[in-house]
């Protein structure tokens, strides 16, 4: 059983804002019924531009229809761009807090805004302000991989099949939808990689590549913790759109970074102490505590 | 109407109050403890604490409980022998004794049979062996219906098969495998045959004294009224298993440890219960469940059944509904008192639904919308009817609030 809050609870049992608008500015629709989640956002703005009224349709889990009903709320009497502020942690932070596996929840809620702002700019015939968007592209919606997260695998691990990206990064793990996105990443990247960039000189992260330096004792903690934060830890973060980076140990404190949408999260303490914390005491030392640096 | 106009959807509008007995549906996740066994557990954990190892009257007070228990035990199963029976800590451990136990004894051989529907147990250990211990595993696959294809089966035994692994009746659909016939197939290659038989001990007949081509069959005790952490494997005699868990002569060797006497008599009583009420469960409870079944996709539109509907346990329905999510129907069956479970996605917290129901070939559409009932002797005809009544509502709710319908089933 899921440990919801009352308000998420409180927003599936009441969802607000269910339907269509009538004769809308803009229409955004994200997922589809394989993946197992879907939403349906439309909007319409008043003669001051901010959002008047806008409604949603979901096919999804309890999580996920709290997260549309309480975006409606979240946004409405705003104009796009206070709207275009709101991230997925913001949803989140709102419903008090997404169990940790149902972070996707928010992010699709975040996704429908935006591509409901995209589909008004398209309607007035008007190019999209790129400070409405946010920076990474979700190429698989059932699992919420980027599009920067699956292209760093493939030049990061020269990867030549989708099922190696789906081993990778999950990408592509469900629907199959995105086959077709994926299998063009990797010819692209490979042609990249055949031209001798690398995944650095592409200016993507490459948090995997970061070599354990040699030595015993603390050397060796410390490689064991970078080892935990850029594969198991990173990979969990990079799936709600955030990162982290390792700074360094000093005796039982180990400094991190998160950036990303961790970096902005309001509920960046509960993933410092609540995950990266318990998953460094657990796998490396009892002792570990895990102090967050800007 | 739940939308009242005022912005806000009311989802349970109309439904009826939970009643002050929660229906609880979900017996093949676990059942509730019976009365009678608990009348013989709680007596062996206050007074009767011994260690049947010892030699004053506490323990042999132990060791007569175990062994009572086994007689049990072996009675529900139809084994010729009470010493062909190993209690276990419950179903996955009497799978890994079985799989595991029999690799052991067959070092040479390194090749093993199972399906792509089994309880994770299984296929969780066999995918294991596979990647980390460098064996090589069949994964037989179903037809629509959850169906084996035997021809397949005989195709992939090999010399070096050590053993085959195909359970008896799928927990999610119910849908059962006809353990003779595949049995029959496999000792013509001379391999093992274990059969996990967690769903179906209690819920259909066993008759293992007829049924020789079993070597190895694992049973639950928390699936049919005993407690949870106690189980047990039928190793048929003469059938060589080597032991997981060593350290001790308990269970003649095959699994040390000071013996969980409570639970194990639990154990028994739950499968004396069990073989008293086989044949309620095949008239009564199938009655129930047939009911349920037929109302429900007779009464909601778009919903079908999913599994081998001639050939399943008696108490196990699993439904498809089409355009919604299941973890909001659990959510909502809950608030109006019901238990039941679904292959969803999103109650997994895997991301991905039903391997049974994915393996089947069922869209991933209808298997995020599928909800399984399983129904025990304690579920009653009043009990069906609420549910009959009110998951239409549910549904119907959900669907107000869906993007998709018949006319457009995708963006």
């Amino acid at each position: 059983m899921w440990n919801y809050s009352d308000k998420v609870m409180d927003h599936f049992m009441n969802p607000r804002n269910v339907g269509e608008v009538e004769n809308p500015d803009g229409v955004g629709e994200v997922g589809s019924m394989a993946c197992g989640d879907a939403l349906r956002l439309s909007f319409r703005l008043d003669d001051a531009q901010r959002i008047d009224d806008i409604r949603f349709q979901t096919f999804g889990c309890g999580s996920a229809i709290a997260s549309s009903s309480i975006l409606t709320e979240m946004v409405k009497g705003k104009t796009l761009e206070e709207a275009a502020q709101i991230t997925n942690e913001d949803i989140a932070a709102e419903l008090d807090g997404l169990p940790r596996e149902k972070m996707h929840c928010s992010v699709m809620g975040r996704e429908a805004l935006e591509a409901a702002m995209i589909d008004y700019y398209k309607r007035l015939g008007r190019g999209v302000p790129c400070d409405l968007l946010q920076k990474s592209t979700i190429l698989c919606h059932c699992f919420q991989v980027t599009k920067e997260t699956v292209k760093e695998a493939i030049m990061t691990h020269g990867l030549t099949e989708i099922e190696d990206v789906t081993n990778y990064t999950k990408a592509g793990g469900g629907c199959t939808d995105c086959h077709h996105d994926i299998a063009d990443l990797i010819r692209d990247c490979q042609d990249k990689l055949a031209r001798g960039e690398t995944a650095d000189t592409a200016g993507l992260h490459q948090l995997s590549e970061l070599a354990p330096p040699a030595g015993a004792g603390a050397a060796d903690r410390e490689g064991k913790i970078r080892e935990l934060l850029s594969s198991d830890i990173s990979v969990a973060l990079r799936n709600d759109g955030g990162d982290i980076e390792f700074v360094r140990c000093q005796g039982d404190a180990v400094y991190v970074r998160l950036t990303g949408n961790c970096a902005a999260c309001k509920a960046s303490d509960a993933t410092i102490k609540g995950f990266v914390q318990a998953q460094l005491r657990e796998f490396v030392d009892e002792n570990i505590e895990v102090i967050e640096v800007d | 109407m739940a939308n009242d106009g005022s912005g806000t959807f009311n989802m349970t509008a109309g439904f009826p109050a939970a009643p002050d007995e929660p229906v609880y549906m979900d017996n093949n996740a676990t059942t509730a403890v019976a009365p009678e066994v608990l009348e013989v557990v709680v007596p062996l954990l206050r007074d009767h604490y011994g260690n049947p190892s010892s030699m004053h009257r506490f323990g042999a007070r132990a060791g007569e409980a175990m062994a009572e228990s086994r007689d049990r035990v072996a009675a529900l199963l139809g084994a010729r022998q009470s010493n062909e029976i190993v209690f276990t800590g419950g179903g996955s451990e009497s799978d890994n004794l079985a799989i595991v136990g029999t690799l052991y004894a067959h070092p040479d051989k390194r090749h093993l049979i199972t399906t792509a529907v089994e309880h994770p147990a299984v296929l969780g250990l066999c995918r294991d062996l596979e990647k980390r211990h460098g064996y090589d595993v069949t994964f037989l696959a179903v037809d629509g219906e959850g169906r084996l294809d035997l021809d397949e089966l005989r195709g992939a035994l090999r010399d070096d098969t050590a053993v085959v692994s195909i359970m008896m009746a799928n927990n999610e659909t119910g849908t059962l495998f006809d353990s003779a016939a595949v049995g029959a197939i496999v000792k013509e290659r001379g391999a093992v045959f274990h059969v996990d038989a967690v769903q179906a001990a209690g819920k259909i007949p066993l008759d293992m004294a007829a049924l020789d081509c079993v070597d190895l069959l694992s049973i639950s005790g928390h699936k049919l009224h005993a407690p949870k952490g106690v189980g047990a494997l039928f190793v048929r005699r003469g059938t060589k298993i080597r032991p997981l868990i060593v350290g001790g002569h308990q269970e003649r060797g095959r699994r040390a440890g000071t013996e969980n006497v409570a639970s194990v008599a639990g154990l028994g009583v739950a499968c004396e219960l069990a073989a008293a009420n086989i044949e309620h469960e095949n008239t009564v409870v199938r009655a129930m469940r047939d009911r349920l079944e037929t109302e429900l996709v007779a009464r909601v539109p778009d919903s079908r059944v999913n599994g081998d509907v001639d050939n399943r346990l008696p108490n196990t329905a699993n439904i498809s509904f089409d355009y919604i999510e299941g973890e909001g129907i659990l959510l909502l069956l809950d608030r109006i008192g019901v238990a039941a479970s679904s292959g969803s996605a999103c109650t997994s917290g895997s991301l991905e639904p039903s391997h049974v129901l994915r393996a089947m070939g069922v869209p991933f559409t209808q298997a995020h919308g599928s909800i399984r009932f399983s129904l025990s002797r304690y579920n009653t005809p009043d009990q069906v009817e609420y549910v009959a009544d009110a998951l239409p509502l549910i549904v119907e709710r959900l669907r107000q609030i869906t993007p998709f319908n018949a006319e457009r089933a995708t963006f």
